[in-house]
């Protein structure tokens, strides 16, 4: 298992099953500090169940791994003091406000209240968000929400943040915004773990690994894979790949 | 395990969630109010009016005297007197008659002999009115017949006897019913409202926006079970103030007597609560969950009937019933103004029950799957 | 036709797999019954009893001696006249009787903790009965008996309280719930724009509860005329008619209750708070209506439990021809033709 300090994730035959279902099947792969790591696939191909292993919130079945250095098998505790999450089904608490929302989550990371109104103040600043400090998370702008989101969710500076379909559903103009978001966190030395199953998204991260039918199938650089697969974009690459899948749509 | 920081961070985010909430602070406050106006006038088990209908056969001086002085009581009216069992049967078919009375042919001259009878036949379809009915029927015959042959000369003095009524001395059966309408709405108030909460927080997903956090199980499971105990008092409290200024009903015994009760037994229902909404996976199930435990709550703790008219077997059951010990606790200490020493047992064994309930909402709550 | 099996066969696969609110369904009813059949009492059939004695003579020891050897009372024992108001306060004791004879000829003085006042009225009678039971005056003067309910249990009468709420908690809530969790998870927009007609579609949700809902009546006039021992006649056709009458009714509340609020939660509140208490609290199932006061006795005639209650009792528990609850079935019958109409125009102009 390779610890050394520039792995932040590393899995090894990391599978998960619900009764004969297997849902993520023998699966390998590291991810490099500070890397951009797109987890590509189609629904259903088990990107969501392996991403809740890695986050802590789901036992693995049979396999090993380290997240930011702690084993998943034994400390998903520790895991979750030094990751970001940020999950497919938009999980803020509407009722509360956007500053509420923030506050709440960075006192549960452990932020001291001096901290998160330093931190707070520059983040309003960087979203263009200031007017909204003391709205109702419910009745502000689902683009602004996935900010929002992705702002909680990295407020404490983890090591990695794990990001689940975060553009689901978002116009093109705001998916672009919000991968500025992304590189800014990046380049600050944040590693992004993300699915998508936007191709056109997969083209912005360092690497990805296509997943079908609870396998990794493919797993590179956007380029190389292009390449291998003698393919113009990532489109292409993804059709190739996935053509034999049997699950999702 | 907790830590205090945290912990009162999430109880600022379920404060502001439950304000906020449309129909949560309408429950909370005007559900005890309703309840402790209309449910006073309604749990009335009293039997205050009891119609009659009587055969009479025998149409003598004494029996028209038995049903003369029945027409004077406050609670029986009589019906209708006629000759025939049937016709006064009708009247009880119907619904008209609680009681059917019937003075046997000769029924004078035998109460001289010293060998009467006189039957007295209630309605059963609705017990308690049969029951208490045929005593106040028998009981108005009875004071007829001794004051009848006390005239005759039939009957010697005997002792006289007095009745002290302790703690109620109106016999108000309302004053009995206050303090446990105060348990009804607690176990209603503090069961539903924290596993909904709980199942919502599941439903919409946030509660694995906080899973996913470090926060520890217990600190989390406490900041759903702190703001119930605020609650709990609130009702009570309510309770405490529309009971005196409406029905003029003051606790006897010591306010922190109540409210170290309600604490306590705040915490069994909303860990209870907790406890379900751990193992359901939708609102409907949590709630028909937390309905059996609530129906076998409210029927076995004693509230709406005494425990020792149960059998035994059913005696030894309602030991493992929370709200048991809070009824008996509330009803003492309202009426009785009995202390928290004296009570030291129900109190420790409602202190048992939240610890154990406590740990067990915590150790079922699962960050993890 | 097809289209309604296959909605009523998903809906159906719904309500069994979810297997733990099946489960209280189908066991709440039978628990309820068993309990008011055989824990459940109003009936004082054990008081403890202490005495205070002032000089003992050969009157109060045979009068002590009555009660120690009643099976009605537990005899506690002599204590002082300091300690009777610990015992009482404390619920050590329930009543103190006083054998007064310090000063002249002897006198009772029965103190009893009057907290609960039935069963104080109860404890007195019975202690009176004993005082009095050596005199010739009136003891066999009076014999009580009981119609139509001769042990005096009160599982017969709550059978038919029981089968009000029931059916209301069941038909009322969980299909209530069931379309409106359907609203909020998106799936109801599905069917009510497909080509399916919103009838087939109402169908398709009810006829599962109201099969349910058959099964739960079965159950429970099974206990009911078997454990329970309620007398069985013929008169049971009627009691099913009038049962299935009063689920459709229930079935049709529930579908105008889905058909006002959007999420389930309030889906559940109005259905507990305007539904299940007052069911509880004014239908006369617990609490007698010609007890409550005037406006209160009006409120209940717009609750359907306490007609159908009502008819229960007349034909299961007196067991009376038909004709004696036409009013009931009338009332039951237009506020059935009433909700059903109200919450099928609703639901369809929903769309």
């Amino acid at each position: 298992m390779n610890e050394s300090n520039d792995i932040a994730i590393s899995v090894r035959n990391l599978t998960k099953m619900f009764g004969a279902f297997i849902a993520v099947d023998h699966i390998s792969f590291d991810v490099k500090r500070g890397e951009i790591f797109g987890f590509l696939g189609a629904n259903g191909a088990g990107k969501t169940t392996a991403m809740r292993m890695l986050c802590g919130l789901s036992y693995p079945t049979s396999g090993d791994g380290f997240v930011a250095g702690c084993d998943i098998n034994t400390q998903a505790e520790g895991i979750k003091r030094r990751i970001g999450y940020m999950s497919q089904k938009f999980s803020l608490y509407g009722d509360l406000t956007v500053m509420e929302n923030l506050r709440l989550f960075a006192t549960v990371y452990g932020m001291s209240d001096k901290k998160i109104s330093e931190v707070s103040t520059d983040l309003f600043k960087n979203l263009e968000m200031e007017n909204m400090r003391d709205t109702l998370v419910k009745d502000i702008p689902v683009g602004w929400r996935q900010k929002l989101a992705f702002a909680t969710a990295t407020i404490h500076s983890p090591e990695i943040v794990f990001l689940d379909e975060p553009t689901g559903g978002v116009d093109p103009i705001t998916r672009r915004r919000f991968w500025e978001l992304i590189y800014k966190a990046s380049s600050d030395g944040m590693t992004v773990f993300v699915t998508t199953h936007y191709l056109d998204e997969a083209e912005y991260c360092n690497r990805v690994s296509i997943m079908v039918d609870g396998r990794i199938s493919a797993l590179d650089t956007p380029q190389t894979l292009k390449k291998k697969y003698n393919a113009t974009t990532m489109d292409e690459v993804f059709r190739i790949v996935a053509k034999d899948a049997k699950r999702g749509d | 395990m907790i830590n205090p920081r945290i912990l009162k961070a999430l109880l600022r985010k379920e404060v502001a969630l439950m304000r906020r909430n449309p129909i949560i602070p309408k429950i909370v406050l005007l559900m005890p109010v309703m309840v402790m106006l209309v449910i006073p006038l309604v749990a009335n088990l009293d039997v205050k009016s009891v119609n009659v209908a009587v055969v009479d056969n025998d149409r003598s001086q004494l029996s028209c005297r038995v049903i003369s002085d029945m027409e004077h009581s406050d609670i029986l009216t009589i019906m209708s007197v006629s000759g025939s069992h049937n016709e006064a049967m009708q009247y009880v078919e119907n619904g008209t008659a609680d009681v059917l009375l019937t003075i046997p042919v000769n029924y004078e001259k035998q109460v001289s002999d010293g060998d009467a009878a006189i039957d007295i036949e209630a309605n059963g379809v609705n017990a308690i009115k049969g029951m208490l009915g045929a005593r106040y029927v028998s009981q108005s015959v009875m004071e007829t017949l001794v004051s009848w042959q006390r005239e005759n000369g039939i009957l010697i003095r005997y002792p006289e006897s007095s009745v002290i009524n302790r703690y109620n001395p109106t016999l108000n059966f309302r004053n009995y019913m206050i303090p446990a309408l105060m348990v009804v709405l607690l176990i209603i108030i503090c069961g539903f409202l924290p596993a909904l909460n709980l199942v919502s927080e599941k439903e919409s997903g946030t509660i694995e926006a906080m899973n996913v956090t470090p926060v520890s199980r217990l600190t989390f499971v406490l900041s759903k079970l702190i703001p119930f105990w605020i609650i709990a008092l609130l009702v009570v409290t309510v309770g405490m103030i529309v009971g005196r200024l409406v029905y003029g009903l003051a606790p006897v015994g010591s306010i922190g007597a109540i409210y170290l009760a309600t604490i306590l037994f705040g915490l069994v229902m909303s860990g209870l609560g907790v406890l379900i909404a751990n193992r359901s996976s939708t609102m409907l199930q949590s709630i028909f969950v937390m309905f059996a435990f609530i129906m076998i709550f409210q029927l076995m703790s004693g509230l709406f009937t005494p425990i020792r008219s149960m059998p035994q077997w059913a005696q030894y059951f309602t030991y493992a019933i929370p709200p048991r010990y809070f009824i008996e606790i509330i009803r003492s200490v309202y009426l009785k103004g009995t202390t928290i020493i004296e009570l030291w047992q129900q109190y420790a064994a409602l202190a048992g029950f939240a610890t154990a309930i406590l740990l067990l909402a915590a150790l079922t709550y699962k960050k993890q799957s | 036709m097809p289209t309604l099996i296959s909605l009523i066969k998903k809906e159906s696969l719904h309500i069994v797999r979810d297997k733990r609110t099946m489960l209280i369904t189908l066991l709440m009813p039978l628990v309820l019954l068993l309990l008011f059949g055989f824990a459940i009492s109003t009936e004082v059939n054990d008081v403890r009893i202490v005495a205070v004695v002032d000089r003992h003579t050969d009157t109060t020891r045979e009068i002590l001696e009555k009660f120690s050897a009643n099976d009605y009372f537990t005899f506690q024992g002599l204590v002082s006249a300091d300690d009777v108001e610990t015992l009482l306060r404390t619920g050590k004791t329930d009543v103190a009787l006083l054998l007064r004879n310090q000063n002249g000829p002897l006198e009772y003085q029965i103190v009893v903790d009057a907290s609960n006042t039935t069963s104080a009225k109860a404890m007195t009678g019975y202690i009176e009965a004993v005082l009095n039971s050596g005199r010739a005056a009136a003891a066999p003067a009076v014999l009580t008996h009981t119609l139509y309910n001769p042990q005096m249990k009160s599982a017969y009468n709550f059978v038919p309280g029981i089968m009000g709420m029931i059916f209301i908690l069941i038909c009322a809530i969980m299909t209530s719930v069931s379309i409106v969790r359907e609203k909020e998870t998106g799936t109801m927009d599905l069917l009510l724009v497909s080509p399916i007609k919103p009838r087939t579609i109402i169908l398709g949700k009810l006829v599962p509860y109201f099969l349910l809902s058959c099964i739960i009546l079965a159950v429970m006039l099974l206990i009911a005329y078997t454990v329970l021992g309620l007398p069985f006649s013929t008169g049971v056709v009627n009691v099913v008619f009038i049962s299935l009458l009063y689920i459709v009714l229930s079935l049709s509340i529930g579908l105008l209750v889905s058909t006002i609020v959007n999420t389930q939660l309030t889906a559940l509140i109005v259905s507990a708070v305007a539904f299940m208490l007052p069911v509880i609290m004014l239908s006369g199932m617990i609490f007698p209506i010609d007890n409550m006061p005037v406006v209160l006795q009006w409120v209940s005639c717009i609750i359907p439990a306490r007609w159908y209650i009502e008819a229960m009792r007349k034909l299961m528990i007196q067991q009376l021809d038909i004709e004696f609850v036409f009013q009931e079935i009338a009332i039951l019958l237009s506020m059935t033709t009433v909700l059903l109409t109200l919450s099928v125009k609703k639901f369809s102009s929903a769309q």
